[in-house]
C-alpha cells in the first residue's frame, strides 16, 4: 500500500504536552495505576519488594519518580509474561540495571 | 499468507509431550523477552513464540493445527482447506475477546485465519477497567547535538489501523517533537494525550518516546559526561602546551601540564551534556607519533635515542 496516502501530519504540539518522563518527581499512586491499568494492589506488592521506592510513608502520600513509570512498565511484563514471582522480578531488574550500567561503562571506554 | 511451523519456531519435535511444549516456552520466552534480550529481533522473536505458544500449549488448537498434516513448511504459500477445522469443538470460555483493543495487530494473518474471533486468545492480554486509551511506546535516534542545543525532530511512527473495508493497514503517522535540552540516552520523551484515543469519555494514552543517540565521531557518552581521545605531539605532553579543543558548544583551549602521559584524564568542566549540574568532557590523551618518514625526522628520532637515557621497559625487569 502507499504510504503516501496514509500519512497523517501534525503540527508542532504545544510545549508543555512535551516533558521528560524521567524528570517528574510527583506522581502519585493512582498516577502510576492509570498508566500500567493495573489494580493499586499490584503497584503496592511492587513497592513491597522494593521495585519501585516512592517518598512518603502511606500510599496515599506517595509521590514517584517518572522512572518508575517505566520500572513499574517492565516488572509487570516480565512478572506476566515469564511467569516469575515478584522476588524474581525484583533480582532480574537488578541484574538488568548491572547489565546496563556495565554497557554503559563499557561504551564510555570506547571498549564496544 | 505464509505457513508457520510453530514447533519449528518452538523447537520441539511434532510429537512433543504438553510438558515438553511448555518448558521449551519459557526457556525460549526467558531468551527473548524484548525487557532481557538485545537481539534486534526480539520482539518479533518474542510475538512469533507468543503464538506458537497460544496454539500449542491447548491441546484442542494443537490438534486442529496437527490437522493441517506434517508436510508444511515455515513460510511456504498457505491457504487454510475449506472446514479445515469441522469436527472440533471450541469451548468458546477461555477465548472470549478482551476488548481491550490491540489484539488483532499481535497475532499473524496465519493465526487469524485459522483461529480467527471465536478462537481469539485473551490470556496474556492484560484485564483493564480503565476506559483510557493505551499508551504508545517508540524509539527516537538523535544526535548529540540535539540534545545539547535542544531541536525539532520529526519522527514518522508506523501505526497499525484499519481503513473503511475493515482491512488492517499500517498508516504512518509524522510527528513534529521538539527535543528537550539535555535529554539523556534511555530517558523518555512524554507526549500527553498522544496515544491511543480513550473509550467514550475515557482521555486519551500518552506517547513515549525512549531516546537513543546516535554514534558520534568524536564523543562517547557516559551519563551527562563526555568522554573524548585528544591526540597530542610528544613534546605537547613532555613540555606541557596550551592546546585547542573541540567540545560541543565550541572550542576551547586546554592547558596540558609538563609531563603528561598517554591516557591521562583532564576535565572540562561543565562542558559535557547541559543539566543541573551540566556535565563535564573528560579530555583522555592519546600520545601521537611523528612518523620518521624523512631523513630530517629520522635525526631527530637518532638524537633522541642517543642523548636521552630512557628504556621504556625499565618496570618489565629486561
Amino acid at each position: 500500500m502507499s504510504s503516501e496516502n496514509n500519512v497523517t501530519s501534525e503540527n508542532n504540539l504545544p510545549h508543555d504536552a512535551i516533558c521528560i518522563l524521567e524528570e517528574q518527581t510527583q506522581l502519585t499512586l493512582v498516577d502510576l495505576c492509570c498508566a500500567c491499568a493495573v489494580h493499586a494492589e499490584q503497584i503496592i506488592e511492587l513497592v513491597d519488594v522494593g521495585v519501585l521506592e516512592p517518598l512518603g510513608r502511606e500510599p496515599a502520600h506517595w509521590r514517584f519518580g517518572g522512572a518508575s513509570l517505566h520500572r513499574a512498565h517492565t516488572a509487570l511484563r516480565l512478572q506476566r509474561d515469564l511467569e516469575i514471582n515478584l522476588a524474581g522480578v525484583a533480582l532480574a531488574l537488578e541484574l538488568l540495571d548491572e547489565i546496563e550500567s556495565l554497557r554503559m561503562r563499557l561504551r564510555a571506554r570506547g571498549g564496544e | 499468507m505464509e505457513f508457520k511451523d510453530y514447533y519449528q519456531i518452538m523447537g520441539v519435535a511434532r510429537d512433543a509431550t504438553q510438558d515438553e511444549i511448555k518448558r521449551a516456552y519459557r526457556k525460549l520466552a526467558r531468551k527473548y523477552h524484548p525487557d532481557v534480550s538485545k537481539e534486534s529481533d526480539a520482539e518479533i522473536r518474542f510475538k512469533e513464540l507468543g503464538e506458537a505458544n497460544e496454539v500449542l500449549k491447548d491441546t484442542e488448537k494443537r490438534a486442529a493445527y496437527d490437522q493441517l498434516g506434517a508436510n508444511w513448511k515455515g513460510g511456504q504459500e498457505f491457504r487454510p482447506p475449506p472446514d479445515w477445522d469441522a469436527g472440533f469443538e471450541h469451548s468458546g470460555s477461555g477465548y472470549a475477546g478482551d476488548g481491550a483493543g490491540g489484539g488483532a495487530a499481535d497475532y499473524s494473518a496465519f493465526f487469524e485465519s485459522l483461529f480467527g474471533q471465536q478462537f481469539r486468545a485473551s490470556g496474556a492480554r492484560r484485564a483493564s477497567s480503565h476506559a483510557r486509551g493505551e499508551d504508545h511506546h517508540a524509539k527516537v535516534l538523535i544526535d548529540l547535538e540535539d540534545t545539547y542545543l535542544g531541536a525539532t525532530r520529526t519522527i514518522t511512527l508506523r501505526v497499525p489501523g484499519v481503513d473503511a473495508q475493515g482491512h488492517v493497514i499500517t498508516k504512518e503517522r509524522v510527528l513534529n517533537v521538539s527535543i528537550p535540552k539535555g535529554i539523556r540516552e534511555g530517558q523518555h520523551i512524554r507526549l500527553s494525550g498522544q496515544g491511543n484515543a480513550g473509550i467514550g469519555e475515557g482521555k486519551a494514552g500518552d506517547l513515549y518516546l525512549q531516546v537513543e543517540f546516535r554514534a558520534h565521531p568524536l564523543y562517547r557518552v557516559d551519563g551527562r559526561d563526555l568522554n573524548l581521545d585528544l591526540p597530542v605531539a610528544p613534546w605537547e605532553a613532555a613540555l606541557g602546551a596550551t592546546v585547542k579543543v573541540p567540545t560541543l558548544g565550541g572550542i576551547v583551549e586546554l592547558k596540558i601540564p609538563a609531563g603528561s602521559l598517554s591516557g591521562c584524564k583532564l576535565r572540562l568542566k561543565g562542558r559535557g551534556l547541559p543539566g543541573d549540574p551540566p556535565g563535564d568532557c573528560y579530555v583522555i590523551l592519546a600520545i601521537a607519533l611523528p612518523p620518521a618518514d624523512t631523513e630530517a625526522a629520522k635525526d631527530v628520532y637518532r638524537k633522541m635515542a642517543q642523548e636521552l637515557n630512557f628504556n621504556p621497559r625499565a618496570k618489565l625487569g629486561v
